[in-house]
């Protein structure tokens, strides 16, 4: 088969522009994977276990990482931001800045001595939402993909003060490099783009302060409870209260944090209803004894399975759904929050103390969506997610330029990554069919 | 082969910790540590992750260090990570069939997670076996066959349209086969679509006359699929058209056959009448037929119940649709739509929730433990929030029913091979990472047919079925597994023509020939080992799982 001499451009490495890279990929064609961040494989990679299977999200996701690395049809580009788009559907050139990294990333064996050796302490690493300290060299996680260490420019001594350096001095295979650039690179005769930034959350803009977080150690947010329960996260899988490390025996999950609200965003995140029933269903598991409350306003469960997997939350793992309204939560004396909300079965207002409350917070547009947006010249919709028409889905208000996932609504990852393969298909017309 | 047989195994076992999944049980430095006295071990190592970049360097040092010939990776399970190391040994020159899997994790971590010293024991005891029969692995090639670069897609739908139209502009050659006499399925007794309130014949006549228009698509009405042969890109398929039979060499198959209403006989006084389900309410309004002055509309009639648990995804969003439409034309009309968690997921949807309430729709909540009482004129509802039952006057009564997988189904799923789930939609081979796939290589899913979905996410499902199926014809060849069943030429004589193994192969790779002979097609063969376990004379071998390897294991656990 001839090579297609023009190639796919995606940006955002998560579960969707994986997908859509490795489809592109598997047909022949060539795909450049612009990252902004050290690593691929987005949220997903940050979740302890997916609805409706349990299945442990790394570890079905891990394959497809490493797959996407030894791709020969895939080109990463992690640190990377799309600063410039010139020409039309068939035929753009795209001008990409790479920040430096300080390593490189052919010669590090990810064997982790620099980060060892790193007397810089305390920084909080973004993948363990924030509650887990690293180096200044690090890499984000241990199977993470390119597996090569990274230098955090602001926190290093060495290049703040020109002092230090001892992890060029341990690095065997010596892959430390202080003197590399952000580099800014030129891509040429890309036929399409899949634009697939993915979400960001409510915490990073809005202080939940009413809800408790921020004041109450034992007000976290969902994805910060998935790292808190998962086996790689800070507190290793053994669930803790963080204010007295105390097991929980009551938790709360507390859906529509933002959502479906006249203060904050209008509209409903989508995935909260399932994802809390999951991680009840894990916090179970690590304790019989647990006891899950979950307000929700109205159950949104239309997936395959998902009906039967609430069924088994408040069968089999003790999970009580109270249809209600949250007004706010307060902190008891032990740091214990206690939630008031509207019982919409009684119309009655109530109060519950519990030991851990979760907040489903809202799924938001990605942070930078609108500068990326201006760049390509692409618009939003009113909730500044990707516009694109209900009946051409994957098709933004630009020719040639695709999207999918969590960029243009909030939705979960069965849905993330058939969109995904809908933009790939949608690229591949433009590539082949000419 | 039997070259490889005869020199010496110099084996390598790699000890996965999967984090905390297999190390925070056992020792796995303890575990690496046994495999050094095991026969022909001469290389062991521990990893955080082996299926890490980290981890497949180590893999190849070692293999390049210390001159392995064969490697053991104990860790999570092979249904995942088996190509992973298989391409990992690849790499470093070695046949990727020289490499055994133990899983110490799925079958022993995990399933002895209260018994840490009885699972460390049981993963050495895997790692021996594996280790055994490490030593007695083969070479294997694996099989390429070519692939013919076309599609068909079974079912006209938006789905099915939308699927063929993006094959056919990919340059593949694709035939569309619809069972009804037009194309569009369900489209066409939709009156208006949601959220946009646009008819949805708009949309339909867009996409026949892209149909027609395209020089690659064939499309087949009042056609059905009588017979499918052969394989993934080398598919036969039998198509019955006005009692003709028309033959097709295809590559790829999309399964986009939608899905059926339900009709609720007995529910509610359903009547078809004055009682009427959502779809005849579609109707009624596309013939201006609508003069009710108090409309009732029930949400999941005869769904998220015993009888049939899920949730059907798209009636409240119709629902909303038809109730808007019908404001909008006459603002007096009341409309109450009881319900019991109105699904109106993301932005725009959630939006249309919004409108509903402002335009005055009326929104109240039951119960499926006390569902309303439908009386002649009168449907009598209890209602949690006011602890009241209440009584509401109606002239037209609108029954929300789900969508139903259709009763032919089966006689499909037969023909491709494919699973049903438990309420019969098709099954996809992994709910969350492979959504338009099936299991059996070549043949894909999107719609309704899958699952209850809305016109948005089956015109995005076409998308990804082409996408996906693309993959695979955009290749002049297939390779698939060299870990098959065969019949070799020495064992011919053994074989006394009971046609047991024919009966019993769910994939239909072994028949007769001409010559009275059993043969097995390679490419069909998924090497579940049915044929070999049967076979009375052990005259079929499995690939992979030979008599003397596997007994090697038997042997290294048990004694011999």
């Amino acid at each position: 088969m001839v090579k297609n001499s023009k190639s796919v451009l995606i940006i955002g490495a998560g579960i969707a522009g994986i997908q859509a890279a490795l489809d592109l990929g598997d047909m022949g064609i060539t795909v450049h994977l612009i990252e902004k961040n050290p690593v691929i494989g987005g949220k997903m990679a940050q979740l302890d276990k997916t609805f409706p299977t349990l299945d442990c999200s790394i570890c079905i996701l891990a394959p497809k990482l490493s797959e996407c690395y030894r791709h020969p049809n895939i080109n990463i580009y992690t640190l990377s931001e799309v600063q410039k788009i010139e020409g039309s559907i068939g035929d753009f050139t795209v001008e990409v800045l790479k920040r430096a990294r300080y390593v490189k990333e052919d010669a590090c064996t990810n064997c982790g001595d620099c980060a060892k050796i790193c007397p810089v302490r305390g920084i909080p690493n973004y993948f363990d939402a924030n509650l887990k300290n690293m180096a200044a060299v690090y890499i984000p996680f241990p199977s993470a993909v390119p597996p090569v260490h990274i230098i955090d420019k602001n926190s290093c001594v060495y290049l703040n003060y020109g002092i230090c350096g001892l992890c060029a001095t341990s690095c065997g295979a010596e892959a430390i490099d202080f003197t590399q650039k952000d580099e800014i690179l030129e891509i040429e005769k890309i036929g399409a783009i899949i634009v697939a930034p993915g979400y960001g959350l409510m915490e990073d803009v809005n202080p939940l302060t009413k809800y408790g977080y921020k004041k109450c150690r034992n007000v976290v947010t969902s994805l910060e409870f998935e790292r808190l329960i998962c086996a790689s996260g800070p507190l290793e899988g053994h669930l803790r209260r963080l204010s007295d490390g105390v097991d929980p025996k009551k938790i709360a999950f507390l859906q529509c944090i933002g959502s479906r609200s006249d203060r904050d965003q209008k509209y409903c995140s989508s995935i909260c209803c399932m994802y809390c029933t999951k991680a009840a269903m894990i916090a179970y598991e690590h304790n019989n004894d647990l006891e899950s409350y979950v307000f929700y306003i109205d159950m949104r469960a239309g997936g395959k399975g998902f009906q039967t997997f609430l069924r088994r939350g408040a069968d089999e793992y003790n999970i009580k759904y109270i249809k209600s309204k949250i007004s706010q939560i307060n902190v008891d004396l032990d740091e214990s929050p206690i939630i008031t909300y509207e019982d919409y079965d009684t119309s009655e207002i109530k109060q519950m103390k519990v030991d851990l409350a979760v907040l489903a917070t809202c799924i938001i547009p990605s942070q930078g969506i609108e500068k990326l947006a201006d760049v390509l010249g692409i618009e939003l919709n009113r909730y500044n997610f990707i516009k694109t028409d209900p009946f051409l889905p994957v098709e933004t208000s630009m020719e040639g330029i695709f999207t999918c996932g969590c960029a243009r609504e909030p939705m979960d990852i069965p849905r993330s990554v058939a969109e995904a393969s809908g933009a790939a298909a949608r690229a591949a017309e433009v590539i082949k069919g000419g | 082969m039997s070259e490889k047989k005869e020199e010496d195994a110099r084996i390598g076992v790699f000890v996965c910790s999967c984090g905390s999944n297999i190390g925070g049980l056992i020792d796995v430095k303890e575990v690496a540590e046994y495999a050094k006295s095991l026969p022909n071990v001469v290389f062991t190592e521990d990893n955080l992750y082996t299926c890490s970049e980290t981890g497949l360097a180590q893999i190849k040092n070692g293999i390049k260090e210390h001159n392995l010939n064969r490697v053991v990776v104990a860790s999570c399970t092979p249904r995942t990570h088996e190509p992973l190391f298989r391409d990992c040994i690849k790499d470093e020159g070695l046949n990727e069939y020289l490499f055994q899997f133990v899983n110490i994790r799925d079958q022993c971590t995990w399933v002895h997670m209260k018994y840490p010293h009885e699972a460390l024991e049981k993963a050495k005891e895997l790692i021996q076996m594996g280790v055994a029969k490490a030593a007695k692995l083969e070479a294997l090639e694996n099989i390429v066959v070519d692939a013919t670069p076309t599609a068909m897609v079974v079912g006209g739908g938006v789905a099915g349209m939308t699927a063929a139209l993006s094959l056919a502009n990919q340059g593949f050659e694709t035939h569309l086969v619809e069972k009804d006499n037009q194309l569009g399925g369900k489209l066409n007794i939709i009156n208006t679509l949601f959220p946009t309130g646009q008819d949805a014949s708009e949309l339909l006549e867009s996409l026949k006359k892209r149909v027609s228009n395209n020089p690659n698509l064939t499309v087949y009405t009042s056609a059905k699929v009588k017979d499918i042969g052969g394989f993934v890109g080398n598919y036969e398929v039998e198509v019955e058209q006005n009692g003709k039979s028309i033959d097709l060499a295809i590559g790829v198959i999309v399964v986009a056959v939608g899905a059926s209403l339900l009709t609720p006989t007995g529910k509610y006084g359903y009547d078809g009448n004055k009682r009427i389900t959502q779809y005849e309410l579609e109707k009624k309004l596309k013939d201006n037929a609508v003069s009710a002055k108090d409309i009732v509309m029930i949400q999941c009639v005869g769904a998220r119940n015993d009888e049939r648990k899920y949730c059907s995804n798209v009636c409240c969003m119709t629902a909303l649709k038809n109730a808007l439409l019908i404001k909008e034309k006459n603002p007096n009309t009341n409309i109450i739509i009881l319900f019991r968690d109105l699904y109106t997921p993301g932005t725009h949807y959630e939006e249309y929730y919004r409108r509903a309430r402002e335009a005055g729709v009326i929104f109240l909540s039951y119960k499926l433990e006390r569902e309303p009482i439908v009386e002649e004129n009168n449907i009598k509802v209890y209602n949690e929030y006011i602890g009241e039952e209440m009584s509401i006057p109606y002239d037209l009564l609108v029954l929300s029913t789900p969508l139903i997988a259709n009763d032919d189904n089966k006689e499909l799923a037969q023909l491709l091979k494919v699973p049903l789930e438990e309420n019969k939609f098709f099954l996809e081979a992994h709910v969350k990472l492979r959504p338009m796939d099936f299991a059996t290589d070549g043949v894909f899913i999107c719609g309704a047919a899958k699952w209850p979905v809305d016109l948005t996410e089956s015109i995005t499902q076409g998308y990804a079925a082409a996408g996906r199926a693309s993959t695979i014809i955009s290749h002049d060849t297939i390779e698939v597994e060299g870990a098959t069943s065969f019949l070799p030429e020495y064992n011919k004589n053994l074989c006394s023509g009971c046609e047991v193994c024919i009966t019993v192969c769910p994939y239909k790779a072994i028949s007769k020939n001409e010559n009275d002979e059993i043969e097995i097609t390679q490419v069909l063969c998924k090497g579940c080992g049915v044929c070999g376990a049967t076979c009375t004379n052990h005259a079929i071998i499995i690939r992979h799982f030979t008599d003397e390897q596997i007994l090697s294991e038997i042997y290294a656990f048990g004694g011999s």
